[in-house]
């Protein structure tokens, strides 16, 4: 009897993960062709439209270009790191879709299904540490290179990742402060129950974006691949589906810190203004599922948006931005929160 | 420093304050700004699908006209090669036959007509030139190709199609040049 629930359980979680991943791969793969229309319309361009109907079917053809260009892999490169690179860039983009609460409890075939992967109580810890990971993709990939660009692309990256990590680590103490709890699915919970995150964490929020725009590599941060002076960055070497591995990773690395972004401050799959527990809850799960994706898209324009506004950083500039402003932020958020905190638990007296 | 001219702008030097530095106002007017252009006309034509119109004097590949009852205007005078400032035009001369009156419409006529559209440079002196209202620049303009010699158009390449056998084919041939004589 033990063994058959474990059965069920175990294919619950396969299909589950099936579908997350194929849904994170797609998502990503639309982003692309969502990127390039954004990036038109906003300079007032019409975008991708040959490859069928409003050119729905670029990616696909994107795709299949890359695949069918030539493998070139260097001589003078490290044969095993040069492939471990992109490989690991793409496992931990999809690795961090694993504790995301995608949607509430749903009521199937006599079971109750939870749309999330793993309920791990450290959830957030568990994507700031495979986040931090795939920094080991850049570097590896840019090492095993042996080309001073792409050396200097995945040195850029890593200083860059690591600077600010910290001041993204330091705003989400803050939230932590707030939730008591480092459990996605129970901050989404109380998210539900309260007022969201942002309420609490407006300073908190608006470094913790800044700092996932760094994560991702993306404009304006995107120093590590600035083709102006570095050519291609830590991917100068890179062709055919390796190159469209890096690349791909990029927009996973979005969709995820989107999801994770909407999940800590925007109230992760909760619809605001409805009251879950008046309807049917397998219909108010997928619709919360659709809540949380909206946010996400929501969340991918920004992206996007700003990609196409603002100009890259220097060097020197982006350091400076991350150790001597957002750092200090950062700081300043988590005392006065703290500072807040205790005072609430001291019902407001000093 | 006295200024040279009155259009001299004076930078402004000042340290940034603790808000500039941050970037976030100046990054919020430049997303609004970004953000405007999205309901902004687009420019673009969509090509293959719709086509620019043209000037009504626009001056494209060379056709070499018939009459109504398809026979070839060209007399082989030469005044076009003559007027042709490029010298893009070359053309041999021949006699008509007895038998050949429904092809030519005067005695002579061109056995070989070549324009070489790499030289050409579409001015229309040689429409201009033309005694017979035999040539005339239409509204297409020459191919890409892979070759220089596909660039030198034959005959074949540049006469009408013929009115009473393809009909179809020599009014989209005519274009513009059939409503501008029903106007004039």
């Amino acid at each position: 009897m033990l063994l058959a629930i474990d059965f069920a359980l175990i294919i619950e979680k396969l299909i589950l993960i099936v579908i997350v991943v194929m849904a994170s791969l797609v998502i990503a793969m639309y982003a692309t062709y969502g990127e390039r229309k954004i990036a038109a319309v906003l300079q007032d361009r019409r975008g991708p439209n040959r490859a069928g109907p409003f050119g729905i079917l670029q990616p696909l053809a994107d795709g299949l270009k890359l695949f069918f260009k030539e493998e070139i892999i260097p001589d003078f490169s490290s044969k095993f790191l040069f492939i471990l690179g992109p490989s690991l860039a793409m496992l931990t983009a999809i690795m961090t879709s694993a504790v995301v609460p995608w949607g509430d409890t749903v009521h199937l075939f006599n079971r109750d299904i939870s749309l999330q992967i793993a309920d791990v109580n450290v959830g957030i810890l568990y994507v700031f540490a495979v986040v931090s990971m795939g920094v080991y993709g850049i570097m590896i990939g840019s090492w095993a290179s042996n080309n001073k660009f792409s050396l200097m692309g995945g040195l850029r990256a890593a200083s860059q990742i690591i600077s600010y990590e910290l001041a993204m680590g330091i705003a989400l103490i803050a939230l932590l402060m707030v939730t008591g709890s480092l459990n996605l699915k129970e901050m989404v919970q109380q998210q539900q129950a309260g007022n969201w995150n942002i309420v609490y964490q407006p300073l908190g929020f608006l470094l913790f974006l800044i700092c996932a725009f760094a994560e991702c590599n993306r404009a304006p941060f995107d120093l590590s691949e600035a083709e102006s002076e570095l050519i291609g960055g830590y991917h100068t070497e890179y062709s055919s589906m390796k190159l469209g591995f890096y690349l791909f990773s990029e927009y996973i690395n979005m969709f995820i810190s989107s999801v994770i972004m909407a999940t800590l401050y925007f109230g992760g799959y909760d619809i605001p203004f409805v009251n879950e527990l008046n309807y049917n809850p397998n219909l108010m799960a997928a619709l919360g599922v659709v809540a949380l994706m909206v946010k996400v898209v929501c969340f991918i324009f920004f992206f996007m948006w700003v990609r196409w506004t603002i100009p890259r950083f220097r060097y020197d500039q982006l350091m400076n931005l991350g150790w001597r402003i957002l750092i200090p932020l950062a700081l300043f958020n988590m005392l006065a929160t703290g500072a807040l905190v205790l005072l609430k638990q001291n019902n407001w007296h000093f | 420093m006295q200024a040279l001219t009155n259009r001299v702008k004076q930078v402004d030097r000042r340290k940034m304050s603790f808000l500039e530095r941050l970037y976030l106002v100046a990054i919020f007017k430049g997303m609004l700004i970004t953000f405007s252009h999205i309901f902004k006309k687009k420019p673009t034509i969509n090509y293959p699908e719709k086509t620019r119109p043209f000037s009504p004097v626009f001056r494209g590949l060379h056709i070499l006209n018939r009459d109504e009852e398809g026979r070839e205007n060209c007399t082989a005078c030469g005044l076009c090669a003559v007027a042709c400032p490029a010298e893009a035009i070359t053309m041999e001369a021949a006699e008509r036959q007895t038998g050949e009156e429904n092809l030519y419409r005067e005695e002579k006529y061109a056995a070989r007509y070549e324009i070489n559209m790499l030289r050409c440079i579409f001015c229309g002196l040689c429409e201009e030139a033309c005694p017979k209202d035999a040539i005339y620049l239409s509204e297409t303009f020459a191919p890409a190709d892979y070759q220089r010699k596909q660039f030198i158009y034959k005959k074949e390449e540049l006469l009408i199609p013929h009115p009473i056998e393809e009909p179809d084919a020599y009014k989209k041939a005519l274009g513009n040049r059939a409503k501008k004589e029903t106007v004039n």
